[in-house]
């Protein structure tokens, strides 16, 4: 089995390592079912949650993750510290160090945090990004991979990957770190991916990217036929930016709601990343549909987030490995 | 390398045979004996023994009382040893709460695995007994820990190395030394 | 009076000579040079090319208020390093150089450093913030002589502005020296924006921004018939306009820096800040059309934009880094690659580029002279066939980006003013004397246009 030294992009993975994550996600998974929750895998390793932005929903699931494999947890939160007050990430890093930290996870506003973090030479423990900027956040790919292979195969999961299915990311994807770290993942395990947003939320030239752009989400619905249609968060202050006219015009036209629904194959999934704008990207009744998988995706980070604490954590891990 | 082979084909049989006999011997029949392997020999060698306890006590079926257990996370040499895949840990259908649990493995060395698999047993329930068969204890124990089954004795030194190949995974069946 | 012999030297790639410089000036070629120098000190430039001395039209010297950064004592030992006799001091110094009491100073502190001419830009708005014209006669008329005005950092992005300042400075033969970034398409803006901005999701810096910018300013000099000067031009789209301009008879002059000939956005992966740079580095399609458009005269010069910066506004995340990378002492080298080592082009072109050229842009009547009886005795003695790793020794900054690189032609000797700044590959411990300095900065500059 590979040991990564840090994750930081879901380009990262190899499609051998990437189905080997989510099979450990699985047997992280069984874990969670069980009565006692806990493995002694990391005793005695600290792993510090270092989020430079706010996003209690990640940071609690890594801490879960962190904690049920028996490792001590420091929650490091920007705004109750120093950092606000000017102090770069090279000086926190590098008291993380000084205090050993084995694992950081990081959520910072500017994209590449987590690269610069791991390669500064400021920090020797393995990092994980948590979401950098507009960049990746890849264990949310991974859940959500994770989260499309256990709908699709149940109990058989194991060992497959996702080869020809159809995935739609619909929203701001130029802003969406979910959606780039979805779309390498995806590609890496065979699976089709369709972007569907405003040309304002595309990326200038998506010519790089391995993905069918479409900007009209009806149509992408009526000839694609997804398998799972991910809806990306809608930041508000994007519509005064002029990236579109209105929360109203958004979401009669980008939006998910009960028509859209109806055009969804029984068994396709319905995904969000959360915390949901209720009525502009997804309307409650497609929200609390049985496609919509948004609990079960908060559920299996847990999992996937502890195969990657146990992936980075675990085995040998010498001075000059890092 | 210079290899001997210690056991056969048919010296596993027999070894097998004795060992579920043993078994059945000591729990006073099949009531509930439930075997659990430890991945990735002990699995198959746990799934013969069931084969041969089910053809002795038709009380017994293999189906609902043979699982599998994976130690990876409790090992105790995970942050300094390569990084292992973890394999599926199954519960026999059974339950283990209340059951006679034989751990099975391939070959008893310094008992840290089975140290691990107790951990595991313990975090998925409460067995009422847990016995261990092995089919080669090949002695150098490095904790307080025995086995109530053993196939055979093999003195060896610390230099060599033990192969146990089953016929699903390696070919043959036979047990070799190789120094 | 000091004399100098320098032997065996190639003038633009000729055939060998003798170069003698009395004081300030060369006072013999070829034949008598020789004859007359028997007291004068030999330097032997044997296998070196002379080309007169560097005259760089965009430097960063952060003196005053940012002397972490740089001061204009490293920053002219950094540009002697580097070749150069000249350097223009960008405006955007704490306070900013936009009244005579500040061009002054900067203009003195290089004279009282002694490594090159240091020739202060003005900005062209009060504070660099785009609003009311700073007072651009007074700094023409002051010691410094300002002839070039620029808001460099920031673009002068009002169109009304921007037509009174190109108006306003014909009084005095100036030049607007425009940075083109059109300030609305680049908020935020880290990189350029392309296929590698998508994937790193690093906010675009869209060659349109520049473009645009650089299509009104031409058809804005037209109209007031007054001289356009173009920063650091970085897109093939720009190249285009320009030379749409030039064709129609426009009066604009462009410049291109050496990391723009150089690296591309791909450099942007590592997201190591030490790339990040205003303009950004775009794509190699735009690398060698800036290449070609250097050798066929679409491009004036070269310039290097160097800029100066403390390690903490690079040692960090990409977004809280600083714009900028050093040149001064790369820029030689980067020119002697794309032109000579290429074989692409030729010494003639290697001087217009670096020094004929940016000396007329600005006016500079001692410098960017050619190499006779009677010019000022600026030079810079390269060796054409050493390799060198790309590094920069002199700056008191280190954001250099050409770490890792090897490049061609290396600068042996710097004369300034008859000095040599540099010799041997090391620059002077001291300075040049002030000694008999009333020809410093250009003070025949009205006189000879």
């Amino acid at each position: 089995m590979s040991t990564l030294k840090h994750l930081l992009s879901a380009a990262d993975l190899s499609r051998d390592a990437a189905i080997n994550l989510l099979d450990i996600a699985e047997t992280m998974s069984g874990v969670n079912d069980r009565e006692i929750k806990k493995l002694p895998t990391l005793r005695g390793k600290t792993v510090v949650n270092l989020f430079f932005e706010d996003s209690t929903r990640t940071r609690i699931s890594f801490e879960l993750a962190a904690k049920r494999l028996s490792a001590d947890v420091i929650n490091f939160s920007a705004k109750g510290s120093s950092v606000s007050k000017g102090e770069s990430l090279k000086d926190t890093a590098q008291t993380l160090e000084a205090m050993g930290a084995d694992g950081v996870v990081i959520r910072h506003s500017a994209s590449g945090a987590a690269y610069t973090l791991a390669h500064s030479g400021w920090i020797n423990g393995a990092i994980v990004n948590a979401g950098d900027g507009t960049h990746e956040h890849p264990t949310q790919a991974l859940l959500d991979a994770f989260t499309i292979r256990r709908r699709l195969h149940g109990g058989a999961a194991s060992g497959k990957a996702l080869d020809g299915v159809k995935v739609a990311i619909v929203g701001d994807v130029l802003h969406s770190r979910v959606a780039r770290s979805n779309l390498l993942l995806l590609n890496t395990l065979g699976a089709e991916v369709h972007l569907v947003a405003p040309p304002t939320l595309l990326p200038a030239d998506a010519s790089g990217w391995n993905a069918q752009i479409h900007y009209d989400l009806d149509a992408m619905l009526h000839t694609v036929k997804p398998d799972a249609v991910m809806m990306l968060r809608v930041q508000l202050e994007r519509m005064n930016a002029a990236y579109f006219p209105s929360e109203r015009e958004y979401a009669r036209v980008w939006g998910f709601n009960a028509e859209r629904l109806s055009l969804l194959g029984e068994k396709a999934l319905l995904m969000h990343p959360g915390p949901m704008n209720r009525g502009l990207e997804i309307s409650a009744a497609a929200a609390d549909s049985p496609n919509s998988t948004v609990l079960e995706q908060v559920a299996n980070g847990v999992s996937v987030r502890m195969a990657v604490l146990f992936n980075l954590l675990s085995g040998e891990r010498s001075i000059d490995n890092v | 390398m210079v290899t001997r082979t210690v056991l056969t084909g048919d010296d596993i049989d027999r070894a097998v045979t004795r060992i579920a006999h043993e078994i059945i011997e000591s729990n006073h029949g099949t009531a509930n004996l439930v075997l659990l392997g430890i991945p990735t020999r002990g699995v198959i060698i746990a799934n013969r023994i069931a084969q041969i306890i089910a053809r002795n006590d038709s009380n017994f079926s293999p189906d609902g009382a043979v699982g599998r257990l994976d130690i990876t996370m409790y090992r105790d040499d995970l942050a300094t040893n390569p990084t292992r895949a973890v394999t599926e840990t199954v519960e026999p259908t059974l339950g283990i709460d209340n059951r006679v649990v034989v751990l099975v493995d391939d070959v008893l060395y310094s008992g840290r695995t089975i140290r691990a698999a107790l951990d595991a047993l313990s975090d998925l329930g409460r067995p009422k007994v847990v016995r261990l068969a092995v089919l080669v204890d090949r002695g150098h124990r490095e904790l307080p820990i025995r086995a109530d089954f053993v196939g055979k004795n093999l003195p060896t030194s610390r230099d060599e190395r033990i192969q146990v190949q089953l016929l699903e995974i390696d070919g043959e069946n036979s047990v070799v030394i190789a120094a | 009076m000091s004399k100098f012999l320098l032997k065996n030297v190639s003038l633009l790639g000729d055939a060998a000579t003798d170069v003698l410089i009395e004081g300030e000036h060369i006072i013999a070629v070829g034949g008598d040079a020789a004859a007359q120098g028997a007291s004068a000190e030999i330097i032997d430039c044997t296998g070196l090319i002379a080309v007169p001395g560097l005259v760089d039209l965009h430097t960063h010297l952060r003196e005053p208020g940012f002397e972490a950064s740089e001061t204009v004592l490293t920053g002219t030992r950094s540009a002697a390093a580097g070749g150069f006799t000249a350097v223009h001091a960008m405006a955007n110094t704490s306070p900013v150089a936009d009244t005579a009491g500040v061009v002054e100073q900067v203009w003195s502190l290089g004279l009282a450093a002694g490594f090159a001419d240091v020739v202060p830009v003005g900005a062209v708005t009060v504070g660099l913030e785009g609003k009311q014209l700073a007072e651009l006669a007074a700094m023409a008329d002051s010691r410094a002589q300002v002839r070039v005005f620029s808001d460099d950092g920031k673009c002068v992005s009002d169109p009304l502005l921007m037509r009174r300042a190109l108006e306003y400075v014909k009084a005095f033969d100036g030049v607007v020296a425009q940075h083109s970034q059109e300030p609305r398409l680049t908020e935020g803006a880290q990189m350029n924006e392309g296929v590698v901005s998508a994937e790193l999701g690093l906010a675009g810096w869209p060659a349109v921004a520049e473009e645009s910018i650089i299509a009104r300013d031409v058809l804005l000099a037209e109209h007031v018939g007054s001289r356009l000067h173009v920063c650091h031009l970085s897109t093939a789209g720009s190249v285009e306009i320009v030379r749409w301009a030039k064709a129609r008879g426009i009066n604009v002059t462009a410049e291109v820096t050496p990391h723009h000939l150089l690296l591309t956005d791909e450099l942007a992966r590592s997201y190591d800040a030490v790339y990040k740079v205003n303009p950004p580095l775009r794509t190699q399609a735009d690398v060698l059309a800036l290449r070609e458009a250097l050798i066929d005269g679409t491009i004036d010069i070269i310039a290097t934009d160097h800029a100066p910066h403390p390690d903490e506004s690079k040692d960090c995340e990409w977004n809280a880094a600083a714009f900028g990378m050093l040149g001064l002492e790369v820029a030689a080298s980067v020119a002697y690659d794309v032109l000579i080592g290429s074989g692409a082009s030729n010494w003639q072109r290697f001087a217009e580029v670096l020094s004929y050229n940016p000396a007329q842009i600005g006016r500079l009547s001692q410098q960017g002279q050619p190499i006779e009886v009677g010019s000022t005795a600026n030079l810079a003695l390269i060796d054409p066939t050493k390799r060198r790793d790309a590094v920069s020794i002199e700056s008191k900054s280190s954001n250099n980006p050409y770490v890792g690189l090897t490049v061609g032609g290396e600068v042996v000797h710097t004369i300034y003013r008859g000095y040599p700044t540099k010799l041997n590959g090391k620059v002077a411990a001291e300075g040049r004397s002030l000694g008999n300095s009333k020809n410093l900065a250009r003070t025949a500059s009205k006189a000879g246009k």
